[in-house]
C-alpha cells in the first residue's frame, strides 16, 4: 500500500512538470514579441528589462523555463497586465468562489446521480430505469453554458426568482446562496449525467455476480442486498466521484462566463479577452496543478477501499 | 448467366447459420429505435448543413434594422430574426457548416494521429511505449474544457487555432485508448502465429492488428464526437473561436444573450441545434458501441 502510494506520488511529478511546460509556452504560443505578451504597452523601459531579468528572455528557452519554474514553486506567478496586481492574488480570490461553486455542484450532482443510478440498476427496465438513463444521456450531451442561460430565461427573465449575474457586487450570505443556485444547477448536468450512467452500470455489474444470487437464495431481506451491493460497487463509485469534483473545478469557465460569476473561470475568460498572458498562466497552472493532486488522492483513496488494486 | 435458385433446405441451412460480425452488428442496429432515430436525425443536420448555400432562405449576413428580433413565426421568417435583423433560419443553417467543420474536424485528427501514435507505442512497446505514453499524460494534467480554452486563449481566436486546440484535446485520448487495444491484442494467439509463420511487422500490423482494433478505436472516437461539438461552440461562445460576422451555433448564441430579455425564444435556439446535433452523436454512439460489444 505505502509503495504503491510513493510510486504514484512519484508519477505525479514529471506529470506536473510537463503541465508546467504547457503552461509555460503559452507566453511563446500567442502571436507576436512574448515581451508584448506579459507586458502592457505603455510599461516603462526599467519596466520592460526588469521582465526580461525575471523571465530571462535573453537566454535560451530551457534556462527561461528554469528560471520561470523557480519563481513560480516560490509563489511568484507574475504580474497581471491589467490590473498590475501578483497575479496569485488574483487567483487566490477567484479559486475560493470556484471551489465553494466546484463543491454545491458537484454535491447536487453526486446525491441526486448515485441515487438515481442505484434505483435504475435495481430496477432494471421499468419506467425509473428509462428515466434515469434519459437523464443520464441529456446530462453527458447538453451544453451546459445553454442551460445556463435557458435558467436565467426562465427563473431571472420569466419568474424574477432568481438573479442572473452580479454576485461580486453582493455582499451577504443570503444573496451569495441566491446567486449560486443557477450556476450550480448549471454545473451539475454534466457530471449528474455521467454519475447516473456509471453508479446504475457499477450497481448492475455487482448485481448480476453470483454472490448476490447467494445472498437472496439465503434470504437476505433486500435492504440487506442492497448494502452489499452498494458496498461492492463503492470503489467504483468513489472514483467517478472524484474525477467529477476535478473536472467542476477546472470545468466552469463556461457557465463561470454565463453567470459572471467571479470565480477562476471568470478571470480567465477575463484574461483572453484583455489578453493578459500571465493571469491566463497562473489560472491554468494553479488549476491543473489542484486537477492534477485531486486524481492522486483520488487513486489513493481508492486503493484504501479497495486493496486489490495496489497489488496490481 | 445462369439464375440461382435456393434449395428449400439450403435456406434452412442459412437461416441457422451464424451470421457474420458485420451482419449481427446491422441486425442489432436495425432493432434499435433510439439509435435509429438518432441516425436520422443526424443525417438531416448533416444535408442542412452540407445544403445550406440551396436551403437558406436568406443571406446569413444580410440584415435589416428594421427587423430586429422578430418572434419565432414571424411572417417571411420562420425562426425569426437576431440582434441584427438576419434571418434566424438561414444562419442556423449555414451555422451548423461551421460548427460541424470545427467539431468533426478535430475528431478525425485525434483518430489518425492517434490511432497512429498509439498502436507506435503499443506495438513497439519498451522506451518508445514510455516516451509516447507519459507525454500524453501530461495533457490528462487539465480537464478537456480547460486545455481547449487554455491553448486557443493563448493563440487567439479563429477557426485554425480551435482547430488546433481541440486536436490537442482528443489526439491523447485516442492515443489510450488505441495503446491499450494494441497492447491486449498484440499478446493474443493468433499474432504470434502469424510471426511464426515469417510474416512481417508490417503485414502483422496490417492484417492483423488493425482490423482488430480499428473498431473499438472508431467507436471511441464517435462517443468523443458530441464532447466536441459542445466545445467547438463553447470556444465560440467564449468569442474564442469562429470570429464574426460568420454564423456559428456558438457564436450565435453569445450575441444573443443580451437579447433575453426581449425576445426569450430565438435567443436559445442555436444552443438547442448544439444540444440535439451534440445528444444524437451521443445516442448513436451508444447504440454503436452496444451493437458492436465493445465495453467502454
Amino acid at each position: 500500500m505505502w509503495a504503491y502510494a510513493g510510486r504514484r506520488l512519484l508519477l505525479a511529478i514529471p506529470t506536473l512538470l510537463g503541465a508546467s511546460i504547457i503552461v509555460f509556452a503559452m507566453v511563446h504560443l500567442a502571436p507576436g514579441d512574448p515581451i508584448a505578451a506579459v507586458m502592457p504597452a505603455e510599461s516603462s523601459q526599467a519596466e520592460i528589462e526588469a521582465t526580461k531579468r525575471a523571465y530571462g528572455f535573453d537566454k535560451p528557452l530551457p534556462v527561461q523555463y528554469l528560471v520561470w519554474l523557480g519563481r513560480v514553486a516560490q509563489g511568484d506567478l507574475g504580474k497581471s497586465i491589467a490590473t498590475r496586481r501578483a497575479v496569485i492574488l488574483d487567483v487566490r480570490d477567484a479559486l475560493a468562489n470556484s471551489l465553494v461553486l466546484a463543491l454545491s455542484s458537484s454535491l447536487l450532482a453526486f446525491v441526486l446521480g448515485v441515487a438515481l443510478g442505484l434505483l435504475a440498476a435495481f430496477r432494471q427496465g421499468r419506467a425509473l430505469d428509462k428515466l434515469a438513463s434519459a437523464i443520464a444521456v441529456v446530462g453527458v450531451s447538453v451544453p451546459h453554458y445553454w442551460a445556463g442561460i435557458i435558467l436565467i430565461i426562465i427563473f431571472s427573465v420569466q419568474l424574477n426568482w432568481l438573479p442572473a449575474m452580479g454576485a461580486a457586487n453582493d455582499p451577504g450570505v443570503l444573496a451569495y446562496l441566491r446567486h449560486i443556485t443557477l450556476p450550480t444547477v448549471a454545473l451539475a448536468l454534466i457530471p449528474l449525467g455521467v454519475i447516473t450512467r456509471v453508479v446504475r452500470s457499477a450497481a448492475l455489474d455487482i448485481l448480476n455476480q453470483e454472490f448476490v444470487l447467494a445472498l437472496r437464495a439465503k434470504g437476505l431481506a433486500a435492504r440487506r442486498v442492497f448494502a452489499h451491493v452498494v458496498k461492492n460497487a463503492a470503489p467504483q463509485i468513489l472514483t467517478v466521484l472524484g474525477l467529477q469534483f476535478g473536472f467542476q473545478l477546472g470545468g466552469s469557465v463556461l457557465v463561470e462566463a454565463v453567470f459572471s460569476w467571479p470565480g477562476t473561470g471568470y478571470l480567465l475568460n477575463l484574461a483572453i479577452f484583455q489578453r493578459d498572458i500571465p493571469v491566463l498562466q497562473g489560472v491554468i497552472l494553479v488549476l491543473a496543478t489542484f486537477f492534477v493532486l485531486l486524481n492522486l488522492a483520488v487513486d489513493l483513496l481508492q486503493t484504501v477501499v479497495d486493496p486489490r488494486i495496489a497489488r496490481h | 448467366m445462369a439464375i440461382t435458385t435456393a434449395l428449400p433446405d439450403e435456406l434452412a441451412a442459412r437461416a441457422t447459420a451464424p451470421m457474420s460480425y458485420g451482419k449481427t452488428v446491422a441486425w442489432r442496429l436495425a432493432r434499435d429505435p433510439a439509435t435509429l432515430v438518432a441516425g436520422a436525425v443526424l443525417v438531416l443536420i448533416v444535408l442542412s448543413a452540407v445544403l445550406a448555400p440551396w436551403l437558406a432562405p436568406y443571406d446569413p449576413n444580410a440584415g435589416s434594422i428594421r427587423l430586429r428580433l422578430a418572434p419565432v413565426g414571424a411572417p417571411a421568417h420562420l425562426l425569426g430574426t437576431d440582434e441584427q435583423g438576419r434571418d434566424m433560419l438561414s444562419r442556423l443553417l449555414w451555422g451548423g457548416r461551421m460548427t460541424l467543420v470545427a467539431a468533426l474536424t478535430p475528431v478525425v485528427i485525434g483518430f489518425v494521429l492517434g490511432t497512429g501514435l498509439g498502436v507506435l507505442a503499443g506495438y513497439v512497446g519498451g522506451l518508445t511505449n514510455t516516451l509516447v505514453m507519459r507525454t500524453m499524460d501530461i495533457f490528462y494534467a487539465f480537464p478537456a474544457v480547460l486545455l481547449a480554452i487554455a491553448i486557443s486563449g493563448a493563440l487567439g481566436p479563429g477557426l485554425p487555432n480551435t482547430l488546433i486546440s481541440l486536436s490537442i484535446v482528443f489526439v491523447p485520448r485516442v492515443v489510450r485508448v488505441a495503446e491499450s487495444a494494441t497492447v491486449q491484442v498484440k499478446s493474443l494467439e493468433y499474432i504470434a502465429a502469424a510471426r511464426a509463420s515469417g510474416a512481417g511487422v508490417r503485414a502483422i500490423v496490417r492484417h492483423h492488428l488493425l482490423a482488430n482494433v480499428l473498431g473499438p478505436i472508431l467507436v471511441f472516437a464517435s462517443t468523443q464526437v458530441s464532447l466536441s461539438i459542445i466545445l467547438a461552440a463553447g470556444l465560440s461562445f467564449l468569442g474564442l473561436g469562429v470570429t464574426p460576422p460568420a454564423a456559428e451555433w456558438g457564436l450565435m448564441l453569445n450575441t444573443l444573450r443580451q437579447s433575453i430579455y426581449v425576445n426569450a425564444v430565438v435567443p436559445a435556439l442555436p444552443g438547442l441545434a448544439i444540444f440535439v446535433t451534440s445528444m444524437a452523436f451521443n445516442l448513436l454512439s451508444d447504440g454503436l458501441r452496444d451493437a458492436m460489444e465493445i465495453r467502454a
